[in-house]
């Protein structure tokens, strides 16, 4: 784990997270978040070469179904809760130049 | 006696005989709120005609008195689970104005059992939080001490049974957000297996994790509620297709030869005096009723809170991906669409959320994966493993629910590590995907304020775990006490 939480880049984690944050906030977050890092930084204590990791405690895997057409959730009472909408499409801003 | 005051089953009793209506059942619950709900702020959003309006539909077919399990029963909803046609908003701007398009499959489950979908409860922005002041639409209250958080993340719900608003309400549980406040507030709170209860129609926070449960008064209440909402459903691939059994037969059994294990690393230095003494004296009760204690050890215990907010946050900050302003709720134009995105996101979110999908970003960053993430998914690999040793020596484990009664509104608001670590003895059940309950087990002195036992079971053995928590009610009162709440 890496020990060096300085290198934690709090505005590069923001552009990941398509998520601004104000000036304010990248300082507070900055400081909470390697305080939280180096709390768990305490893993490292633990020897976990031949552990395999659980990614969920349910007995299933794979869990699969026919494909076949059933009704689904009305198209405008889906759109009615859309910032923008037109002619049975989510409206975004233009992202090909 | 009056009627909001009721249990489920006494409730019941009433609605069966035709000694009332489900109309009045939820008008007095109506009323209730209108006197107290000012002061507690539990409920978001309640809209009287409309609950009034699915009590008469109730009333005309008289599921009421055909013997349906919730029969004109009105249950509270926190504000992450979909009902069709109500707001959901998760307490969150981003939801702002949001309408459900569709039901839960547990809110499937109530409608089908006769019950009424009252209103929607406060609770942490997108279940983040031990205290509901996460909330984006104020705070919630504990019943018992106005001044005091009600625990998170489903406080709205736990004050709100607790102050007999709701005879009965649902909660999800990623780390305790059913079982904390339950014992803050003072009534029952079940997190089932995982597996258990279908997820679909739950807004997602950490999907290795979330489960759903009840809140109730009591554990007869509690079976009652867990055998409506317990079942397989094909639209949550988690969703494990085994049968429900009856719950409300596992009530009334003793529980003479149970093993009652005690994990030492539960009953840690710092933990409040008075919760420790009303634990140990709820383990006594349970040892004159016949049970055996027996001592274990669950020696990872001390990694669960690093464990959980890496593999929580890093959930989440992929859940939480879609709200960007395109399919729901507020958008902030931008000048590109990616701008568009961070405008939104950078509004919508509060502090909490913004603070838990940085760091979930991070963990699951280029570089920093297998140190952070994958080293935590390790780790909770090892706390699974404690507890199927332990449940080899014990049938149920049983240890204080949280460390210590509600805090001060305010007191842990600007330290995030210092809430994450009040979540201590409750995390690890949702890491290990076992099931737990906690219920009342005593009073501190001054300020009176209740305090939660927690029992905890192997994987689907709901059963054992009522059985324990009904044999211990029914020689205690905890239960019957109420907090003072008036209008």
């Amino acid at each position: 784990m890496a020990e060096n939480t300085d290198s934690f880049d709090v505005s590069y984690v923001a552009h990941l997270a398509r998520m601004h944050l104000t000036d304010a906030e990248k300082v507070k977050i900055s400081a909470q978040l390697k305080d939280i890092l180096t709390y768990v930084a305490k893993l490292n204590e633990l020897d976990v070469s031949q552990v395999e990791p659980t990614a969920h405690a349910t007995p299933l895997s794979n869990v699969l179904r026919q494909d076949e057409v059933e009704p689904s959730i009305d198209r405008d009472k889906v759109l009615r809760n859309a910032p923008e909408q037109a002619r049975n499409l989510f409206i975004v801003p233009k992202i090909i130049e | 006696m009056s009627l909001h005051t009721l249990t489920i089953h006494q409730l019941r009793q009433k609605l069966r005989r035709g000694d009332i209506s489900a109309r009045e059942a939820t008008q007095a619950l109506l009323d209730r709120i209108q006197a107290v709900d000012g002061k507690l702020k539990a409920y978001l959003w309640l809209n009287a005609e409309d609950a009034l309006a699915q009590a008469d539909a109730i009333d005309r077919t008289g599921a009421a008195r055909n013997g349906q399990l919730l029969g004109g029963v009105p249950i509270a909803i926190k504000d992450n689970l979909s009902v069709d046609g109500q707001p959901c908003t998760c307490a969150s701007k981003i939801l702002q104005g949001h309408t459900s398009v569709y039901d839960a499959d547990v809110v499937h489950r109530l409608r089908d059992a006769g019950a009424i979908l009252l209103g929607r409860t406060n609770m942490d922005e997108f279940a983040m939080g031990s205290s509901t002041e996460n909330s984006s639409w104020g705070i919630t209250h504990n019943p018992w001490d106005l001044d005091r958080i009600p625990g998170g993340s489903s406080g709205g719900s736990a004050a709100a049974v607790a102050a007999d608003e709701a005879f009965a309400a649902l909660g999800s549980d990623t780390g305790g957000s059913i079982r904390q406040p339950a014992a803050q507030c003072g009534c029952v709170g079940f997190k089932p297996t995982y597996g258990r209860v279908s997820r679909y129609g739950l807004v997602a926070f950490a999907s290795s994790l979330d489960q759903i449960g009840p809140f109730t008064k009591d554990v007869t209440d509690c079976a009652l509620m867990l055998r409506v909402l317990a079942g397989h459903d094909r639209h949550d691939s988690t969703s494990v297709p085994q049968a429900v059994p009856d719950y409300t037969a596992a009530l009334g059994k003793d529980v003479k030869g149970l093993r009652v294990g005690l994990p030492k690393e539960f009953f840690i230095d710092g933990m409040d005096r008075e919760v420790e003494a009303a634990v140990r004296s709820a383990i006594r009760k349970l040892e004159e009723l016949g049970a055996e204690v027996v001592q274990i050890s669950l020696p990872h215990t001390d990694y669960a809170v690093a464990v959980y907010y890496l593999i929580a946050t890093a959930e989440a900050s992929a859940n939480l991906a879609r709200f960007d302003g395109v399919r729901y709720g507020a958008r902030v134009t931008g000048e590109d669409v990616i701008d568009m995105y961070g405008k939104t996101r950078g509004a919508g979110f509060g502090p909490e959320v913004k603070r838990r999908i940085i760091l979930g970003t991070y963990a699951l960053s280029a570089g920093y994966y297998d140190a952070y993430y994958l080293r935590a998914q390790k780790v909770r690999t090892l706390i699974r493993q404690d507890f199927e040793k332990a449940f080899e020596k014990c049938d149920v484990v049983v240890t204080p629910t949280s460390p210590e009664v509600a805090f001060r509104i305010g007191e842990k608001a600007d330290d995030p590590l210092k809430m994450y670590l009040s979540d201590i003895f409750t995390i690890s059940v949702n890491l290990a995907g076992i099931c737990g309950v906690s219920l009342p087990c005593g009073f501190t002195s001054r300020p009176k304020l209740p305090i939660g036992l927690q029992i905890l079971g192997r994987p689907f053995g709901e059963e054992t775990v009522l059985r324990v928590a009904h044999a211990y009610e029914q020689v205690t009162d905890w239960h019957k006490e109420k907090p003072e709440v008036e209008g």
